[in-house]
């Protein structure tokens, strides 16, 4: 069996020196961040009051928490957060809520809290009330620290949403995204790591040269990437809080579509080191490196099931491009894309029940879901180039990269039809996003 | 759209052979086959120890003269195909001959596609044209240790635009010295 050798260590060297570069933390204010826009959906949303909360006296928080909590809870497409300016009262104190006057106003449920200094941080507390029934649904107190206070109010707006849909929230996670500015030679290509709001931007990597494949671990700690940088692809699996990362394939020919297994512990991958692109997995362990596909066709872009038993895959081997599915340890394929002349690029709902993938139709490449009990597709998305499509961890949504304007932007389609949003820079392209698993 | 017979299309090993036979029968290429000028390999940089190094040397080679034949360091590819189309087999023997010839020099072979479908499977489909450019060339007398492949996929199109016209400019392979 192959094994992998480490490259020398002049090439990690060189990672570290690179590296420089992107160690973005903190990621100033200057540095390009995603804008968000919801584009429709929102007409079976829920009303929902987030009150603007409550400060002790001379505080003055970095963040307005009820419109963190409300544009996370607009992006569902599940609720319909009310103005600030249409509110009668605003109270911040359990005692000063008068219900009535919310259900007047139509709203189903109402959050209120406050914020108030704990040592050098804060201590952020919220109420969820059913306005109807009278009911706190939900009551916490959170402690954050300064740059701690959007992920604080990420955190609460799961809480609501959790009570209110019984729906895991995922306003807390990430997505990874490439971003490219200017052309050719020019170009700069940037991995960067956002959260799901498109705020906290932070740099991962940027190179002169392609950057491509972003995939995170099942833990969401670590991001495996394809980069150019050393002028021919190489596989990357790079830490996010420390910045340290690992050349972990670097062969002859492609080293692409890296996927983390769901126990973290191996990495599934495309190299074409043996003469044709195939399917190949790396213990990240003990690097011993497992060839799963042997055919002259192309065959790349696998992807784990959720109870890691199986991989599907990509592969032209009957002619075009289609998706197939074998055991994780090899062994033979069976083909379960049927609908049209190309098919790419699939990965598990979270459920292991469906994939999303890429789909041609008369000519437009879109993002299309297969049930895979039922056998069928259908369409998530309407663009003409539309591609990666990548599941949120609750399986609510995809995110997926389209051309809007003539530039490459990022969209979020919800499974169920509830909303739509976009997400674009003010200047240059970003593709390829990744949605993070839950992060703890 | 393209429409791409599949039953044509390129299986990297049998198919550069099938056109080798062909080219080899005569009367499958029209364009006259030129013998590329003798050069003399200037002994550039041991490139041996640094294989990723792809600094253009000062000298550069007679691929930069618009007269000699190895100017042409581009070809052109249907869509989502590794087969190399006839009218572009004078080029390939012509830069194999000339490598056959000048041992000392070696040659990336760079696969592009256009930016239709994945990016993975484009970096596979990239990777399957430079190798089949590879198989013929060493079909043809060059020794495998002067060729390397590359493939970028839709990384780095040579058009940036959205069409069929910049498409067609964007599925290639790119021979550099």
């Amino acid at each position: 069996m192959p094994r992998y050798q480490r490259r020398p260590s002049i090439l990690m060297a060189f990672a570290v020196v690179l590296f420089g570069f992107g160690l973005g933390f903190g990621a100033g204010p200057a540095q390009a961040r995603l804008n968000i826009e919801v584009t429709g959906g929102v007409e079976a949303a829920q009303p929902i009051a987030v009150v603007p909360f409550g400060v002790s006296d001379g505080l003055i928080p970095p963040v307005d928490i009820a419109a963190v909590i409300s544009a996370d809870l607009a992006r569902t497409g599940r609720f319909r957060p009310m103005p600030t300016r249409d509110m009668l009262d605003m109270p911040a104190r359990h005692e000063d809520v008068d219900l009535r006057d919310w259900t007047l106003l139509g709203m189903n449920n109402l959050v209120i809290g406050r914020v108030e200094a704990d040592g050098s941080g804060y201590r952020v507390s919220f109420i969820l009330y059913d306005a109807f029934r009278g009911d706190q649904l939900a009551s916490s107190t959170l402690v954050s620290t300064k740059a701690g206070m959007r992920n604080t109010a990420h955190r609460i707006s799961d809480i609501i949403y959790q009570k209110l849909t019984g729906q895991r929230g995922v306003a807390a996670t990430r997505i990874a995204y490439v971003t490219a500015t200017g052309q050719g030679e020019g170009q700069t290509v940037t991995l960067r790591v956002a959260d799901a709001d498109g705020y906290e931007p932070q740099t991962i990597v940027s190179s002169g040269e392609p950057i491509m494949s972003p995939a995170w671990s099942p833990d969401g700690r670590r991001v495996a990437y394809v980069s150019f940088e050393n002028k021919r692809a190489a596989i990357y699996v790079q830490e996010l809080a420390s910045g340290r990362r690992e050349l972990v394939a670097s062969h002859p020919g492609i080293n692409g579509s890296p996927a983390f297994s769901p126990d973290g512990r191996k990495l599934a991958m495309t190299l074409s080191k043996d003469g044709n692109p195939d399917i190949y997995v790396l213990d990240l362990t003990s690097r011993e490196l497992v060839r799963l596909t042997d055919h002259f066709a192309i065959d790349t872009e696998p992807s784990w099931s959720p109870d890691g038993q199986q991989i599907i895959f990509t592969s032209d081997r009957g002619g075009s491009p289609q998706i197939y599915r074998m055991g994780s340890g090899g062994g033979p394929a069976q083909r379960i894309s049927s609908e049209g002349d190309y098919n790419a690029r699939a990965s598990y709902a979270p459920d292991g029940r469906s994939i999303v993938l890429v789909t041609r139709v008369n000519g437009m490449f879109r993002i299309g879901l297969i049930d895979l009990d039922r056998g069928f597709r259908r369409l998530l998305s309407n663009g003409s180039l539309d591609e990666s499509p990548s599941f949120a961890p609750n399986g609510s949504m995809v995110i997926y990269a389209t051309i809007h304007g003539g530039r490459g932007v990022l969209a979020a389609a919800s499974i169920d039809g509830g909303g739509n949003q976009r997400l674009s820079q003010d200047s240059g392209e970003v593709r390829e996003p990744a949605w993070s698993p839950f992060i703890k | 759209m393209t429409t791409n017979p599949k039953g044509l299309r390129a299986r990297a090993l049998i198919l550069p052979l099938v056109v080798l036979a062909c080219a080899f029968a005569a009367g499958c290429t029209s364009a006259p086959k030129q013998l590329p000028e003798p050069v003399t390999p200037q002994p550039t940089a041991p490139a041996t120890t640094a294989p990723l190094e792809t600094t253009r040397p000062v000298y550069a080679g007679p691929w930069e003269d618009p007269s000699n034949p190895l100017y042409q360091r581009t070809i052109y590819f249907d869509y989502d195909t590794a087969e190399i189309k006839p009218e572009y087999l004078p080029v390939l023997r012509t830069h194999a001959r000339y490598l056959g010839t000048n041992t000392g020099v070696k040659a990336t072979l760079e696969g592009h596609t256009d930016e239709r479908g994945t990016r993975e499977y484009n970096l596979a489909l990239g990777d399957q044209r430079a190798e089949s450019v590879r198989r013929l060339m060493i079909a043809d007398g060059v020794p495998p240790n002067q060729l390397s492949t590359l493939s970028y996929g839709e990384e780095r199109p040579a058009n940036p635009g959205h069409s069929e016209q910049a498409w067609r400019l964007n599925r290639r392979v790119v021979i550099q010295y």
